[in-house]
């Protein structure tokens, strides 16, 4: 773990960390793992993928030892413990979300799969179908994963895809909005929070738009979720977005297990993604019917105990509180925003007030390459992303191959940020910059 | 914090001295058309970090006339492209297909291949890059690159006679 030692500079001032801090930590076993050398992990990778609490961990190992069966289809005391524990996960995902339905909560693989979900079933023949002339639009800061769905889409129905293009600080450009979003507009499509920018977008006014010309709007949550508090049920509805996909193991559940949110309204109006059991009502050799929301988009045996670890992951963040969680992540990121900024040659990427962004900020260190950065940082125990973060075109439009990224979480401490600075001090020297 | 040990947790058995002297001062770098020879040009990627190289191969009589390059990437991609224009250029296909072989080798053999410093120079730095299993993939990208160019040149040929 990372020793106590003496305070480093001011951050005993830092306003808005969690109180907890401490006992927040402990709750995460792995941050006291050392790594090569005996050097303390500093993890600075949790946009990657975050780490997982202790609950979640004995959550899913004593299902696995005692609750394990199928769900749904047995019949038997594990059956119907497994199947109640499962369904338990589901409430606790809509409380976390604030879904006005419990059953509007469709657990995926992950948010690409549930991203994937919407731009299938959208090709295909229903009341939603799209076809040629009409136009789905995302933006330029957008993952790969909601990118290349709606490349698909586009290239199977001959609709043509547009996208917002974004600012030199970082920002969704709006100006040409009116162009942007029309009469032809089936979709709209976006990222919540910017994986590589940290920009935080504005969904309820772009979403306004977008229902005003009927068309629908589809939230990437991935980033927004470990750290926004969200309560859909709280949104005007004309301000909410249709459907809102994120994955779990960015808000400290298990990998393996995403979630769909999406209006009742829409997921009825969606034809079923994949066939197979229990997505049916009755089946016969020409035709089936098929079951309700959720199910209907949950075909096969589902990942059931990465589902029951999301919902005691969700549940933990959940009586930690968003709000404060969300005020950690601004405090850390205005902290190492600061130290960042302080570096010699270094260039922050996107909004440089930690309040317009959130916990992930991706930088280039005139001189070394992101790779070779990551690989001295991480001789230090420090672990960070180097690469385009599945960003590409984000990168491009800022005349970028790729960038180092640090990101944050509830269990980062200050001196976690000091770590990353020295390091990135040593790596100057290192590569004998000055 | 206390020392990292004597090798820097494994960091100088990475960054040797000859890899961050090619990396500052790569040979060969740049596109060129002055060659007179047979020639491809491939484009690779890495599509895990984005790491680019566009390489050009000339080959005039069976032998290697010149390899010009563009890249984008980290010290161990470029100064493996620059280690790999010294020690083909000169040699008949076949001698640098050898040498490209032993590269390969030692890059995949994870640390426990002994470099021979006759046949690969400069690029006997590289057997501790073999060590990083991430960082495999930079070392490799310029070199199949040049075998990918050195294949279509050679079928290209091949195809005419």
């Amino acid at each position: 773990m990372v020793s106590p030692g003496p305070a480093i500079g001011s951050t005993s001032g830092l306003s808005g960390l969690l109180p907890e801090l401490e006992v927040i930590r402990k709750d995460f076993p792995i941050l006291e793992r050392t790594l090569a050398g005996g050097m303390p992990l500093v993890y600075l990778d949790s946009a990657n993928t975050s780490q997982k609490p202790q609950v979640v961990i004995d959550t899913m190992v004593d299902h696995l030892e005692r609750h394990n069966a199928n769900i749904a289809r047995a019949m038997h005391q594990l059956g119907a413990e497994s199947t109640e524990a499962f369904e338990a996960a589901r409430d606790k995902v809509a409380a976390f979300i604030g879904a006005p339905e419990r059953d509007e909560v469709i657990f995926t693989k992950n948010a690409s799969e549930a991203l994937n979900l919407v731009a299938n079933t959208l090709v295909w023949a229903g009341e939603r179908q799209i076809g040629a002339g009409d136009e789905v639009v995302i933006t330029e800061m957008e993952h790969h994963s909601n990118i290349v769905p709606w490349q698909l889409l586009t290239q199977r129905t001959g609709a043509t895809l547009r996208w917002f293009g974004l600012t030199d600080d970082g920002q969704l450009d709006l100006s040409n909005i009116e162009q942007l979003i029309t009469e032809r507009t089936k979709v709209v499509s976006l990222t919540w929070v910017s994986n590589m920018l940290g920009t935080i977008n504005p969904i309820a006014e772009i979403t306004r738009k977008a229902h005003a010309v009927g068309a629908i709007v589809v939230v990437d949550a991935s980033q927004a979720a470990p750290q926004l508090p969200i309560d859909l049920a709280a949104m005007p509805l004309d301000e909410r977005p249709d459907l809102v996909a994120f994955t779990g193991h960015k808000v400290v559940g298990p990998t393996g297990i995403g979630v769909l949110w999406g209006s009742r309204a829409v997921l009825d109006q969606l034809p079923p993604f994949l066939g197979g059991g229990e997505m049916i009502e009755t089946v016969r050799m020409d035709v089936s019917t098929y079951a309700g929301i959720p199910h209907k988009f949950e075909a096969g045996t589902p990942p059931i105990v990465e589902a029951i670890g999301l919902g005691a992951a969700v549940d933990y963040l959940g009586h930690i509180g968003l709000g404060a969680i969300h005020a950690h992540e601004q405090a850390i990121t205005a902290y190492a925003l600061e130290g960042l900024q302080g570096i010699k040659g270094l260039t922050v990427l996107g909004p440089l007030d930690a309040a317009l962004r959130g916990g992930a900020i991706a930088f280039e260190l005139d001189g070394v390459h992101p790779h070779d950065i990551a690989q001295v940082l991480d001789s230090r125990g420090v672990a960070v992303r180097a690469g385009h973060h599945c960003a590409k075109p984000a990168h491009a439009r800022f005349g970028v191959q790729s960038s180092t990224r640090m990101s944050s979480y509830l269990y980062t401490e200050p001196r976690e940020i000091d770590a990353l600075v020295e390091a990135l001090e040593y790596t100057r020297s290192y590569f004998k910059l000055d | 914090m206390t020392a990292h040990g004597t090798d820097r947790n494994g960091l100088d058995a990475l960054y040797q001295e000859i890899i961050l002297d090619h990396y500052k001062n790569p040979h060969g770098k740049g596109l060129r058309d002055s060659a007179t020879g047979e020639s491809a040009e491939v484009h690779h990627v890495n599509p895990t970090c984005g790491d680019e190289v566009t390489l050009r191969v000339h080959l005039k009589d069976g032998v290697v006339e010149d390899v010009s390059y563009d890249s984008l990437g980290c010290s161990i991609s470029q100064a493996s492209a620059s280690v790999l224009y010294d020690l083909v250029i000169g040699k008949t296909v076949d001698e640098a297909l050898a040498i490209h072989q032993e590269f390969l080798t030692l890059m995949q053999g994870k640390g426990n291949v002994e470099p021979d410093e006759d046949v690969l120079e400069d690029g006997i730095a590289f057997a501790g890059v073999a060590k990083f299993p991430a960082r495999v993939k930079c070392a490799l990208l310029s070199w199949m690159a040049w075998k990918d160019a050195t294949t279509q040149v050679v079928a290209g040929g091949e195809d005419k006679s």
